[in-house]
């Protein structure tokens, strides 16, 4: 039997990434980072590379991390978890630390993972440690004030693809990083959403739970780069799953699955009109937009109907 | 006749440098977002295409240097902006611009590090690497501004060395005056003299890329322009070709040294307030010399004959300015915001002459006027 992607029931209370940070009000991210950090538990260790959730997390001077957290650099994430993976496996062998089972888990942004971070990422994933990447895209680089990264959809506005007469805005369609993590043969990658929580959490959980190298990317609405109300982050994360842009899937093993039966898609314009970054754009560009999640959807539940497994009802 | 009046504007000194650099011809900017120096490539993004240039955002500072160098041998103007975690990862690309002589201009606008540090605080950190930085014995050029006019004239002027020099060239910009706004009078435009790259007169058969013309600086055309032309980091001989033969190794990296040496004259670049008389003199540069040019006005309104040297050149070491300062005064105050760097080399200038002292603040704020003019108390005698 399909479990429900989202619906009522008991989460844990277990909080390793703590309130009181200072993320952005209305902020899908850190709300992502704390369904994640539940289904991640205490027998953990953070490597988070620079960006919103870094700065969010840790300013001076006090810590939202409950466990173990190690800033890095921009661009290294994947690296120095690799690191910290190898050398606490190297001082379990050795004996010089009790075999604990801890958990390696890598958090990175959009542009931590898909620009500056690539190199790393593909690095540890195809040497096969056992850790989890979390990708916590929200489609720019927020930290920075809002500049595009190649995570950035097409059409966006952005301050370095900026809308205007000789613009559109972002001319780029998103980077597919997930396919790229499918790409290198890994057991786990799956995409997720915190307007989907039971669902994001049941992901990250299982990505812990897999030994070898798992990757998730979670979709998070960012009100102040996207420019939105601050009280639409999970209307609009909603919108993005239920129009096709960002659909919710599993891929084990090399087997992919939708988690969402969503029987017709709703038109990518009201997920378009909700933001502020897309109020540019005309109807025809809309259109082309349609036309291409439209296709990408029907290229993964093609993907999908090979495994055979059936997605559960909205 | 009409009066032209000039029209001041106020400008933020990242806007200021973007002014410099579209003055001076830039028309290729690739760069990747870091606090504080951000706002260059934000406005570079608007600029570039009204001008008829290009903007690029790339995927880090390796790519955004790489892609500098590569649209620079493809003939354009072109400039990256970053700070010093980005700094650091362009180091090798800054190696690779010396020893192919690719004309290209960075500008570093300094927080406090290492690593993140401190990324929307002040400092001036990064003087020993933006003249070290890259690996191996190399020429480079470092320029210091300490004012939002001033970042607008020294971004032309590292367009000119660059071009004139075909090296690369770095403004090291402290976190205050790339945020700082100022009203400046920015000079009409063909007002300022542009230099451009030596390019080569000789039909393409008679080329050879990397022959001494006389001046160190080879012609260099660009890619497209006819010319066959191979580039590469490994030391080579005249015609480009990878050599390890001693009879070219060693005149390459003395040529790539010497033709910026051979100038030396010409490239002491300073403001000069109140040194005739000065028995003890502030070095500084940046923003330090503007708390420093005011504690050196009240200094002498108390009667002391102190004064500054205020650096607008930081790398190559103006040496025979500061040797001068060191024979006439019977001490130096250099407060920089490091633990040390200028202050290293007014020390090996100065050859023990004078004494030398340092003021240094390495906690993200700036020096302040009164702590300079306290030191100057102390020191004075």
């Amino acid at each position: 039997m399909a479990t429900a992607v989202h619906g009522p029931g008991i989460i844990t209370e277990l909080e390793p990434f703590t309130p009181g940070h200072r993320a952005c009000s209305g902020c899908a991210e850190a709300l992502a980072v704390r369904l994640a950090a539940k289904a991640i538990g205490n027998n953990a260790i953070i490597v988070n590379a620079t960006g919103c959730m870094e700065v969010v997390a840790s300013p001076f001077p006090y810590t939202s991390w409950r466990i173990p957290w190690i800033h890095t650099l921009f661009e290294n994430a994947a690296a120095v978890a690799s690191g910290v993976e190898a050398g606490l496996k190297s001082m379990e062998k050795k004996g010089k630390t009790p075999e604990r089972n801890i958990k390696v888990v890598a958090l990175a942004g959009d542009g931590g993972t898909s620009d500056i971070g690539l190199q790393a990422l593909s690095g540890a994933l195809e040497r096969g440690h056992d850790f989890v990447y979390i990708c916590l895209d929200n489609e720019a680089y927020m930290n920075t004030g809002i500049q595009r990264s190649s995570a950035t959809p097409y059409g966006a506005s952005t301050t370095t693809s900026p809308a205007g007469k000789e613009s559109l805005g972002q001319i780029t369609w998103k980077k597919n990083m997930p396919a790229i993590a499918v790409a290198h043969d890994i057991p786990y990658v799956a995409t997720a959403c915190p307007s989907y929580h039971r669902d994001l959490m049941k992901k990250v959980a299982k990505a812990v739970a897999t030994p070898g190298p798992a990757y998730v990317h979670i979709l998070s609405a960012c009100p102040t780069g996207w420019r939105c109300p601050t009280d639409d982050a999970i209307k609009i994360g909603r919108l993005a799953v239920k129009t096709g842009t960002f659909p919710l899937y599993e891929v084990e093993n090399g087997q992919y699955k939708l988690n969402l039966n969503l029987t017709k898609l709703e038109p990518v314009g009201n997920y378009l009109k909700m933001q502020g970054r897309f109020r540019h754009l005309t109807e025809d560009t809309i259109k082309e937009i349609q036309e291409r999640v439209t296709q990408e959807y029907n290229k993964l539940v093609a993907l999908a109907s090979k495994s055979g497994e059936k997605a559960s009802p909205e | 006749m009409r009066k032209v009046v000039k029209k001041q504007v106020l400008l933020q000194g990242n806007e200021a440098c973007v002014e410099g650099a579209l003055m001076a011809g830039c028309r290729f900017y690739a760069g990747y977002p870091i606090t504080p120096a951000t706002e260059i490539m934000e406005i570079m993004a608007e600029k570039m295409p009204e001008t008829g240039g290009v903007f690029i955002q790339m995927e880090d500072e390796i790519a955004s240097l790489g892609a500098v160098i590569g649209a620079s041998l493809a003939g354009m103007k072109s400039m990256t902006a970053t700070s010093g975690p980005g700094f650091s990862l362009m180091q090798e690309h800054i190696g690779f611009a010396g020893m192919a002589e690719v004309p290209c201009v960075i500008v570093d606008v300094m927080r406090a590090g290492p690593s993140t540090g401190l990324p929307t605080q002040l400092s001036q950190g990064d003087v020993m690497q933006a003249r070290w930085g890259t690996h191996g014995d190399h020429p480079i050029i470092v320029l210091a501004p300490s004012s939002v006019y001033e970042f607008f004239e020294l971004t032309v002027q590292a367009f000119n060395l660059s071009e004139r020099y075909r090296t690369p060239v770095i403004l090291l910009v402290d976190e205050v005056v790339a945020h700082m706004r100022e009203g400046v009078i920015l000079p009409a435009k063909n007002s300022l003299e542009i230099e451009e790259r030596p390019h080569p007169t000789v039909p393409p058969e008679w080329y050879i890329p990397y022959a001494d013309p006389g001046t160190g600086v080879p012609p260099m055309p660009a890619f497209g322009d006819g010319y066959r032309y191979h580039v590469t980091g490994l030391y080579h001989d005249v015609r480009g070709y990878p050599t390890v033969r001693t009879d070219e190794v060693e005149p390459l990296i003395h040529r790539l040294f010497t033709k910026i040496s051979k100038d030396f004259d010409r490239l002491q670049w300073f403001d000069a307030f109140e040194t005739e008389d000065a028995r003890v003199t502030v070095i500084a540069y940046g923003c330090v010399a503007r708390a420093a040019h005011r504690a050196v006005r009240q200094a002498r309104e108390k009667g002391l004959k102190v004064g500054l040297i205020k650096l607008k050149i930081l790398w190559p070491f103006m040496r025979r300015t500061i040797s001068g300062i060191l024979a006439n005064s019977q001490k130096v105050l250099v407060p920089e915001l490091n633990v040390g760097q200028i202050s290293r080399e007014v020390k090996r200038v100065n050859e023990s002459r004078c004494e030398v002292v340092t003021l240094n603040k390495v906690d993200g704020t700036p020096i302040k006027p009164a702590e300079i003019l306290q030191k100057l108390g102390e020191i004075y005698s």
